[in-house]
């Protein structure tokens, strides 16, 4: 049996009296998509931000590729192959395109305790932050402050900027959420090309590219995991539809 | 504001940009003493010296906030412990900078160290009041350092030496080191910003959550760049005190880290040569100011505050928006 880069073992989450992540158990395997689909405010984010180590659980333990890192802070579980996106933008606003990548390739490229020299004159960093930009179709946009990006341009560079890490695991949390029609095609585009080469937590609301794209769906309500299985499976479940797809799938 | 690192990639020896208002600025700074022999010379001298002094501090203190978003108000406590390094150590016999140098270096990189472990756990207004605390704190310190003249400070009784020469002893020969070590300081910290450490730390600024998310220990970096800007604060300090011939609490007291802030507002945040702009507009008006009247203060602060307030880039923006009136047509560099 291989080991599944995540494991998550009876997470618990707690704001005050709310009860947010309730006893969420779940493997995602090497290569495996993983969707996880449930209505507003069912606990998604607050799952993720606990995964990639910004929140910490009330209770419950969290594994990477078999290593407990439940107590260990963001980056060093970004340091292990960790990588994700945020459902509201998080780029270096300030910063060009490519330099938001080269910094993520940075991290991985040797020690960033040097301090003389340009940085943004290393033609290694920026070849595969120029690569990963091509890899989600913004490599003519390279030298285009983040700032100055339009938002779905800024979904983009999100990804890009997570697959310049080189992920053994990568967390989406809702990447398409606000791009038009088109640019979320693209971005299903994009993704069903990586599928396969590391293994993907999606929180999406778009019902059609999770069916799409997804090896296994769990669906969240209010902190609780109330199905988990393949697409065909999840989608005829009659609990899930009347908690969440019914209304989704009109 | 930022011209220094939103250029384009480049590589090689075309790394190396010669900028025009750092280089007429330093120009300017080493002619001073041709031009001060015209006139009252131990007096323009002495006030560009402190020009220069203070620019040392403002620019490391322009590095942290400028570039890392660490608005510290307690910049002050670096540049008198750099100061009571060579007053204790004076007062003890001992003037040669092979020792007083690396102790006013050591202690006040030291002191950051100590207390950057703890600030920089803090944000925002947070980190603006814990900064200005432990800077009181070291005020309060050495202000009860009875043996070295408590609150009235001690007189420093000789420049320092190096082996024994009175290398600081001739004012021009001095206000030249001063120059270097303001030029050196300028030149470190300009190739910080740049590098790939440099590169993180501002990064983190922009979103210091993405940063960590991508795999960098956010507090490492921000220390690390925190003690920096303190040796270079207590450099500073160590110059002062040999400026001065002098050494008391005042130079730590909160105003003048309010001072400091100032300098770097006024100039232009975040542009490194637009702190020693400030510094030498500060002390200069203030100079003048106070030649003409007994209440320039009440010029001076509202003076400050209007240029603040409206010239967003500080006297460096200033100036870049009315050479673009001037000069439409140009967009260099
Ligand atoms: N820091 C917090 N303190 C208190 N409550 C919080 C906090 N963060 C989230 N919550 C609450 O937890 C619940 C789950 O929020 P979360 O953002 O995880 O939902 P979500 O599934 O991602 O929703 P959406 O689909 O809208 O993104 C919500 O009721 C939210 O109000
Ligand atoms: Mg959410």
């Amino acid at each position: 049996m291989t080991e599944p880069v995540l494991r998550l073992e009876g997470l618990r989450k707690n704001f005050g009296g709310l009860v947010v992540t309730d006893d969420v158990s779940l493997d995602i395997k090497p290569g495996e998509l993983h969707a996880i689909i449930g209505p507003n405010g069912a606990g998604k984010t607050t799952l993720i931000n606990q995964i990639s180590g910004l929140l910490d659980p009330t209770a419950g333990r969290i594994f990477l590729n078999g290593a407990d890192v439940t107590a260990l802070p963001a980056n060093k579980r970004a340091e292990l192959g960790l990588a994700r996106s945020f459902q509201i933008t998080s780029v270096l606003p300030r910063f060009s395109a490519l330099e938001n990548v080269a910094l993520a390739v940075q991290a991985r490229a040797g020690s960033s305790y040097r301090f003389i020299g340009r940085a943004d004159g290393e033609a290694a960093l920026n070849a595969d932050a120029m690569a990963a930009l091509k890899e989600v179709s913004l490599a003519d946009r390279a030298d285009v402050m983040a700032a100055h990006l339009s938002h779905g341009e800024k979904r983009a560079l999100e990804l890009a900027i997570a697959l310049a890490m080189q992920p053994k695991l990568l967390l989406l949390d809702e990447p398409m959420a606000g791009t038009g029609h088109e640019e979320g095609e693209r971005l299903v585009g994009v993704l069903q090309r990586l599928k396969g080469r590391f293994a993907m937590l999606l929180v999406e609301h778009d019902m059609n590219a999770v069916f799409a794209l997804a090896d296994r769906i769990s669906v969240l309500t209010y902190g609780r995991i109330l199905a988990s299985g393949p697409p065909a499976e999840v989608r005829a479940d009659p609990k899930v539809v009347t908690a969440y797809l019914g209304e989704e799938l009109e | 504001m930022t011209t220094l690192v939103h250029t384009p990639a480049r590589t090689g020896l075309s790394a190396i940009r010669v900028e025009a208002v750092p280089v007429l600025i330093f120009l300017v700074l080493a002619l001073v003493p041709i031009a001060a022999a015209f006139g009252p010379e131990t007096y323009w001298l002495g006030l560009f010296t402190r020009v220069m002094v203070f620019a040392i501090a403002a620019l490391a203190l322009d590095f942290i906030c400028g570039y890392g978003g660490l608005v510290s108000f307690g910049h002050a406590a670096f540049v008198g412990i750099g100061a009571y390094a060579v007053g204790i150590l004076g007062a003890h016999g001992v003037t040669d900078l092979l020792i007083s140098l690396p102790v006013a270096l050591g202690v006040s990189a030291l002191f950051a160290f100590l207390t950057g472990t703890v600030c920089l756990r803090t944000k925002s207004v947070y980190f603006i009041m814990i900064t200005l605390a432990f800077g009181q704190m070291i005020y309060f310190v050495a202000g009860s350092l009875a043996p070295y003249g408590g609150d009235d400070g001690l007189t420093v009784r000789a420049r320092s030496t190096l082996l024994g020469l009175p290398l600081f002893a001739n004012d021009r020969v001095f206000y030249y080191i001063v120059l270097g070590s303001l030029l050196g300081s300028y030149m470190l910290c300009r190739a910080f910003v740049v590098s790939r450490f440099g590169r993180v730390f501002r990064g983190a600024r922009e979103n210091a959550t993405r940063i960590a998310t991508i795999g960098y220990d956010v507090f490492r970096y921000q220390r690390i760049a925190y003690v920096i800007a303190g040796a270079i604060g207590g450099l500073s300090g160590f110059l002062l005190a040999n400026a001065t011939e002098f050494v008391s609490p005042a130079y730590m007291s909160w105003q003048r880290s309010g001072e400091l802030i100032i300098m770097v507002l006024f100039g232009g945040i975040g542009t490194l040569h637009g702190a020693i702009v400030g510094a030498a507009a500060y002390l200069l008006l203030e100079d003048t100011l106070a030649g003409v009247t007994e209440h320039w203060k009440l010029i001076f602060g509202p003076m400050l505050v209007l240029i603040v307030l409206f010239a967003r880039g500080g006297l460096l923006g200033l100036g870049e928006s009315l050479r673009r009136k001037l000069f439409p047509g140009r967009s260099d560099p």
